[in-house]
């Protein structure tokens, strides 16, 4: 009983290759609209600047029909499920709070930077996916911090964006 | 032999202390990225790209650049096999044939024989492939400095082509992958008429879609995904290598020499070709299986099941790097970021190359013997430490991955935008792979796209728009046709077989 629960589809294989097909084929009209707009034809010094990406557009098109078709058409296999309700919750879990890192190392509000939102990442990643204790998640998130902030600023001069805790120290 | 007089002088370019120490960092970097999961060649050189952008800005920096991100290639295609054989995790998609054999050699208990005939055959499959540079990079250079817009624009399209014709899956989502690479090529400035293209307002898209961006999103993000999908736990076999076990191994290998030479050649044309690493190692298995004596038995452990698709692989690997110095057109993923490198540092990749940057090219390919020696010793002796790295949880690994790649996405351009990008592109890079759209060709055509729009248009130009131009003389007549050939291969194929068969269509295995 729970096993069928937890292996629920979202979807099966042969509904994902219609959206994405569609996808592909309003993304082909988008450019063969847009190459129209700018000129697709021969203009008074050679061809204009949509001459090249209206005949890519069009080859989207006629490709995302194609596929749309197969899909549809698709026996078999097409009714296995694309992702399982379970493997969707790990993609989410991990996806959800990479969305917010990234958010947190640059935002208008108040942007941490990007060793100290990494810390609070790697630290959040071991704690509720890995269960380890607080003394070997601190030692590890900010020991590749620091590996990191002098490989990028002391090494190779690459300059990432910086928080709170650098300006303290006199980094800029 | 002239080469042999350029091949000394790019020694004397390569062989310094702070090169060396370059090649080494590299070899080591490179194990590591094809050891863990969701960093390969393509993306482990485009995060550490950025990294190389001060280096290559001092005088003949770019030759210890360009050292440095190959090594770190071949320390990838070296790492591969580690994962395949311990792990039965193949790091790369060339390395799958090499599960076949590997894994189950370390199951027996023989993990040291199959890593290190593993290594030994990559080692040999390289060195075939650097002395096939080395002698025909310079003549295609030449051959190439004849080429016009349209000879260019059709060896594209015959990179392209062979793409479609070669694909394992459906053509037509390889035709809307690599389309939706060109389309997203277009994006931003018209080089020639400075016109906005498919921006629709947004400024952030003034710049257009950087490659390496997408190579980390769809390789490294979205590898990622599928990896956590999976719930992959690491179980293992023992890693010991020890001098007697490798001696023993190469007195073994020797009697495989037969497997050895088909597979280098294998390797080195189908390298050559875009897309041919993963087909050659499998091709070479498939021929290794077919005439070798101990045939039937593969699959349960040979030593030569190890040999062929590594020696393969690894020659096909390093040939891709031929068409991408010579003609600036890449034979793998790995090679466009390569190539992609040369262009940021301000380097033409081409035939012009060879004359008017003739230290560089010299030294990078005298940097490709250094380097598999140097990767060679140190793999040999490093293996039970990279197998190390494969035991560090997941829950530790992964977020660190995922940092690298949102630090490597942000130091392409110091935008944070770009960050955000390559997330799509990781969501993309996972649908994708799971609806078997391929990513490769994505991925060349983004680097391609305006070389080749470019050249279409200035072919177009000439010939006052008439398309005929593509077959105006022999020599881009011939690369024409070769490419619509491939380009309706899938279509011929099929129709040959059902004419062969009796009107039966083939039946598809995939």
């Amino acid at each position: 009983m729970d096993e069928t629960r937890q292996h629920k589809a979202v979807g099966s294989v042969r509904l994902w290759e219609i959206v994405v097909a569609a996808i592909f084929l309003a993304f082909g009209a988008l450019v063969v609209y847009d190459s129209r707009r700018l000129g697709a034809s021969w203009g008074s010094d050679g061809p204009q600047a949509g001459y090249f990406p209206f005949y890519i557009g069009s080859i989207i098109c006629i490709s995302a029909i194609v596929n749309l078709v197969t899909a549809a058409g698709r026996k078999g296999d097409g009714a296995k499920p694309f992702v399982n309700r379970e493997q969707l919750k790990m993609v989410l879990v991990v996806m959800v709070p990479y969305a917010v890192y990234v958010g947190l190392i640059a935002n208008p509000v108040y942007p941490l930077g990007i060793y100290e939102a990494s810390v609070i990442f790697i630290a959040a990643f071991m704690r509720f996916l890995g269960k380890y204790s607080w003394l070997k998640i601190a030692v590890v998130s900010i020991a590749t911090m620091v590996a990191f902030f002098l490989m990028f600023e002391v090494w190779f001069k690459v300059p990432l964006p910086k928080g709170p805790i650098e300006a303290l120290l006199g980094f800029q | 032999m002239q080469e042999i007089n350029s091949l000394i002088g790019g020694f004397q370019v390569a062989l310094t202390w702070f090169n060396l120490m370059l090649m080494f960092a590299g070899i080591v970097l490179g194990v590591i990225i094809g050891v863990l999961p969701g960093l390969g060649g393509a993306n482990g050189v485009a995060i550490l790209l950025p990294l190389t952008f001060s280096m290559a800005q001092q005088p003949g920096g770019t030759t210890s650049a360009i050292i440095l991100l190959s090594c770190i290639y071949w320390g990838a295609l070296f790492g591969g096999a580690i994962t395949s054989i311990l792990f039965n995790i193949p790091g790369e998609p060339w390395s799958v044939a090499t599960t076949f054999d590997g894994y189950p050699l370390a199951q027996q208990g023989r993990a040291g024989a199959a890593l290190t005939s593993a290594f030994t055959s990559s080692f040999v499959g390289a060195l075939v492939a650097v002395l096939l540079i080395t002698f025909m990079a310079p003549l295609v250079a030449k051959f190439a400095l004849r080429f016009g817009p349209p000879e260019f624009f059709s060896v594209y399209l015959l990179t392209f082509c062979a793409f479609v014709g070669m694909s394992k899956g459906s053509p037509f989502k390889t035709i809307a992958a690599m389309m939706l690479g060109f389309a997203l090529a277009a994006v931003g400035t018209d080089t020639v008429t400075g016109q906005l293209r498919l921006t629709f307002g947004y400024m952030e898209l003034l710049k257009g879609f950087d490659f390496l961006i997408a190579v980390i999103g769809l390789f490294g993000i979205g590898e990622i995904l599928l990896t956590i999908e999976e719930g992959l736990e690491f179980k293992g076999a023992k890693a010991k290598l020890d001098m007697r076990v490798v001696i023993d191994t190469w007195k073994e290998l020797p009697k495989y020499w037969k497997t050895s030479v088909r597979s280098s050649v294998v390797g080195c044309l189908m390298g050559i070709v875009p897309g041919g690493a993963t087909p050659a190692s499998f091709m070479s298995y498939g021929l290794a299986k077919k005439m070798s004596r101990d045939g039937p038995k593969f699959g349960t452990g040979m030593v030569e099941g190890v040999v062929a698709p590594e020696t393969a692989a690894h020659a096909a690997g390093t040939s891709a790097l031929l068409p991408m110095l010579t003609l600036g057109v890449p034979g793998s993923p790995t090679a466009a970021v390569l190539l992609g490198g040369l262009l940021i540092w301000g380097l033409q990749p081409g035939p012009l190359l060879f004359v008017e940057k003739a230290d560089f090219v010299w030294g990078l390919i005298a940097s490709m013997y250094l380097g598999n020696i140097v990767g060679l010793i140190v793999v040999l002796t490093c293996v039970p430490l990279f197998a190390a790295i494969l035991r560090v949880p997941f829950a530790i690994i992964a977020p660190v991955i995922l940092v690298i790649c949102a630090i490597g996405a942000y130091t392409v351009h110091n935008s944070m935008f770009d960050v955000w990008l390559m997330l799509v592109f990781g969501v993309m890079g996972y649908v994708f792979k799971k609806l078997e759209y391929p990513l490769a060709p994505l991925v060349l055509a983004l680097v391609l796209g305006d070389r080749a729009e470019d050249s279409f248009r200035q072919s177009m130009l000439g010939s006052q728009g008439d398309l005929s131009v593509f077959f105006s003389n022999g020599l881009v007549g011939g690369i024409t046709t070769l490419s619509l050939l491939l380009l309706f291969w899938p279509l011929l194929s099929r129709a040959l077989a059902v004419i062969r068969g009796g009107g039966r269509p083939p039946t598809t295995t995939e």
